[in-house]
């Protein structure tokens, strides 16, 4: 009853002075719409960059790396214990990059229900021969389906059918950079040095644009059988195991374990991309940066408002204090207008906020460098509602806070006197 | 024996601004239920000061205020306000209406700030008050469509909302007309004379006051003559 009565004053104060009251609801529209907007904008910016990187890139990668044995022979022999060994600069043995046992590898992988998938592949050192000159190149042989279900490999081959690298043999899809320095079509036949100096000519069914240049220009794709056979390597040689979590933050953690149970290299996604997550986080502290700033302008404005009402109002103050109403009352009442300007405010702030994101969304955006892209990306993520609803009232309760407090001091003799 | 409801012991009153001046000498007097009494004395002799003390709004002076018995000197500002909302209803010189609302608002704010009737309890006392007051056709207008008197006259119905113990004025009928003085004075006369209603009021009109049961007279801070 009693709190009714304080928001219907309220309210006919605010009433009276609609205009003014709707300019300050206007300039926290104006800054949540920004701030909706704004964040949604840069999150979207920040998932795509981010998504170039973590669709394309295993959670954790398994490999072998070819290094001298750690602990030599002649140090765990027992009959030499206390003698020392001065031989160093130990070479590696002639040994390959290959994961070994890799099958078995697999199998265990793919049963282990933290792993949403395994993809081999093969790395291989080439040269794409080019008339006389010979490019530099790596070429991976990929199981094609597994890529695409874990990679979508499908979305990065701009031109072609990438499911033609698995149906004819001997075909490869070059990144986008290298065909356009060999100048071949699609159905052209390319000739490839491998490290084994052995000349193979491969048919051009695709080309493929990851939106990094620097890796559209060196590789390629071919299918893990014919890898294999340009390597003269049986059907078990694979050099790296890629695999895709069911949940991301754990891959530092399944890393390690993997490396000791199976005996391999392992690198997780977050040790091998740290710079893509310093990228995202300074993007999101400036969107945030922006928008509050804009929010506490917007709560001068209601600020300003408030202190004018009450200038105005001096005499109302008087003799509601008069006639019973404490201070503390007369504070709910203006504390009441400012928080309804920043509720109403707020909300057509959100509303607008969401429209302008949807516009963005809908603008056309191509670039060549991201071929999967076709508008402006938005992320609607609710958490971005829930904070600028949070901040627009808490922006407007501090602004109001203030000029109540001024109001629920007048002295209602001061006034009445001074009549 | 008629019931004291209000009495001033001692009071005293200084303003420290620009000097040191002390406005209320050892004010000592009491009233009980039913008196028409008129404070009266030259401009600047302290009447609104006193008026002010004795409604609870300046809590800033010394000696005893007691409102039916119960002392008024440790009371916090938000208990204060309850005793105005119950027991005082104010006149002033100017009245104070709220132009954001109409007329019956503008006497129901007080009662529904009190909550002792519900709303249409609070809604239908006021009607009545205004009826006693001779403007219940006005109720839906809003205090700028009033004349001075009407206006006045809807700030005595919204001091007489709570049923208050007593009706405190500062010269009530110093903005207006013979005529308009004439038909407050009337009003409050019938107040005191129907419902025995009592009634304190600060006036300089000697002819006002000679009208009352007891007159209080004023000069420098201190009452010459208590009848
Ligand atoms: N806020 C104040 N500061 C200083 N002196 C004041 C203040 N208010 C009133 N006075 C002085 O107190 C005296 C009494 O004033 P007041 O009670 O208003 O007189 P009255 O109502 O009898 O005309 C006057 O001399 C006036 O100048
Ligand atoms: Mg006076």
């Amino acid at each position: 009853m009693k709190t009714r009565l304080l928001v219907q004053i309220s309210y006919s104060l605010l009433m009276a002075r609609w205009k003014q009251t709707l300019v300050a609801a206007i300039g926290v529209t104006f800054s949540i719409t920004m701030f909706i907007t704004l964040l949604s904008f840069m999150s979207g910016l920040n998932d795509l960059l981010d998504g170039l990187v973590i669709n394309r890139t295993p959670h954790i990668r398994l490999y072998n790396e070819i290094q001298p044995t750690k602990k030599q022979a002649v140090e765990l022999s027992s009959e030499y214990k206390n003698n020392h060994n001065f031989i160093h600069s130990i070479k590696p043995k002639n040994e390959l990059q290959q994961i070994r046992n890799s099958g078995a590898i697999i199998q265990s992988l793919k049963k282990d229900n933290r792993v949403l998938g395994v993809a081999p592949k093969i790395n291989l050192q080439v040269f794409y021969n080019v008339g006389t000159t010979d490019i530099n190149g790596i070429i991976n042989g990929i199981e094609v389906e597994e890529e695409n279900r874990l990679f979508f490999f499908k979305d990065y081959v701009t031109q072609g059918n990438y499911i033609d690298l698995k149906n004819i043999s001997n075909s490869i899809i070059l990144g986008k950079g290298i065909a356009d320095r060999m100048l071949v079509n699609i159905g052209d036949v390319v000739q490839i040095t491998t490290s084994k100096g052995e000349r193979v000519p491969m048919k051009v069914v695709g080309f493929f644009q990851s939106g990094l240049q620097e890796i559209d220009k060196i590789q390629s794709y071919t299918n893990i059988t014919t890898a294999q056979k340009l390597l003269g390597e049986s059907n078990a040689y694979v050099t790296d195991l890629q695999i895709k979590l069911k949940d991301l933050k754990q891959a530092p953690f399944l890393a390690k374990e993997f490396a000791s149970m199976y005996d391999v290299e392992a690198i997780d996604i977050q040790t091998a991309n740290a710079q893509f997550e310093t990228g995202s986080s300074v993007r999101s502290l400036i969107s945030y940066a922006v928008g509050i700033t804009l929010l506490i302008v917007s709560g001068f404005g209601i600020y300003n408002i408030l202190n004018m009402m009450i200038y105005e109002k001096m005499d109302s103050i008087a003799i509601l204090k008069a006639t019973g109403f404490s201070g503390r009352d007369v504070k709910k009442i203006f504390i009441g207008i400012a928080l309804s300007i920043g509720v109403f405010g707020g909300l057509l702030g959100l509303f607008f906020g969401f429209g302008l994101s949807f516009i963005i969304d809908n603008i056309p955006f191509n670039t060549a460098a991201l071929p999967t892209i076709k508008t402006y990306p938005i992320n609607y993520n609710p958490k971005f509602y829930i904070i600028g609803t949070i901040f627009s009232i808490l922006t407007t309760y501090f602004a109001g806070y203030f000029p109540s407090k001024k109001a629920s001091k007048v002295d209602p003799v001061v006034i009445i006197r001074g009549k | 024996m008629a019931m004291k409801i209000l009495e001033a012991q001692n009071i005293i009153k200084y303003f420290h601004d620009p000097v040191s001046v002390q406005v209320l000498k050892n004010i000592n007097f009491s009233v009980t239920q039913g008196e028409f009494i008129s404070i009266i004395g030259k401009s600047g002799c302290g009447k609104s000061t006193l008026l002010y003390i004795l409604s609870t709004m300046d809590t800033d002076y010394e000696g005893m205020l007691y409102i039916e018995g119960k002392s008024m000197k440790k009371l916090k500002e938000a208990e204060l306000a309850c005793v105005r909302n119950e027991k005082i209803g104010f006149v002033f010189q100017f009245h104070y209406l709220l132009n954001e609302f109409n007329v019956l608002q503008n006497v129901m704010l007080p009662g529904l700030k009190l909550a002792k009737y519900n709303k249409q309890e609070v809604e239908h006392r006021a009607f009545e008050k205004l009826k006693i007051l001779g403007i219940e056709k006005e109720v839906y207008k809003h205090p700028n469509q009033l004349s001075g008197g009407q206006k006045q006259r809807v700030a005595i119905a919204r001091a007489l909302i709570n049923d208050p113990i007593i009706i405190m004025g500062d010269e009530p009928t110093g903005n207006l007309d013979k005529k308009n003085s004439e038909i407050v004075f009337d009003i409050f006369k019938q107040l005191s004379e129907e419902f025995n209603q009592t009634l304190l009021i600060v006036t300089h009109d000697n002819e006002f006051a000679a009208r009352t049961h007891r007159i209080i007279e004023m000069e420098d801070g201190i009452i010459l003559k208590k009848d």
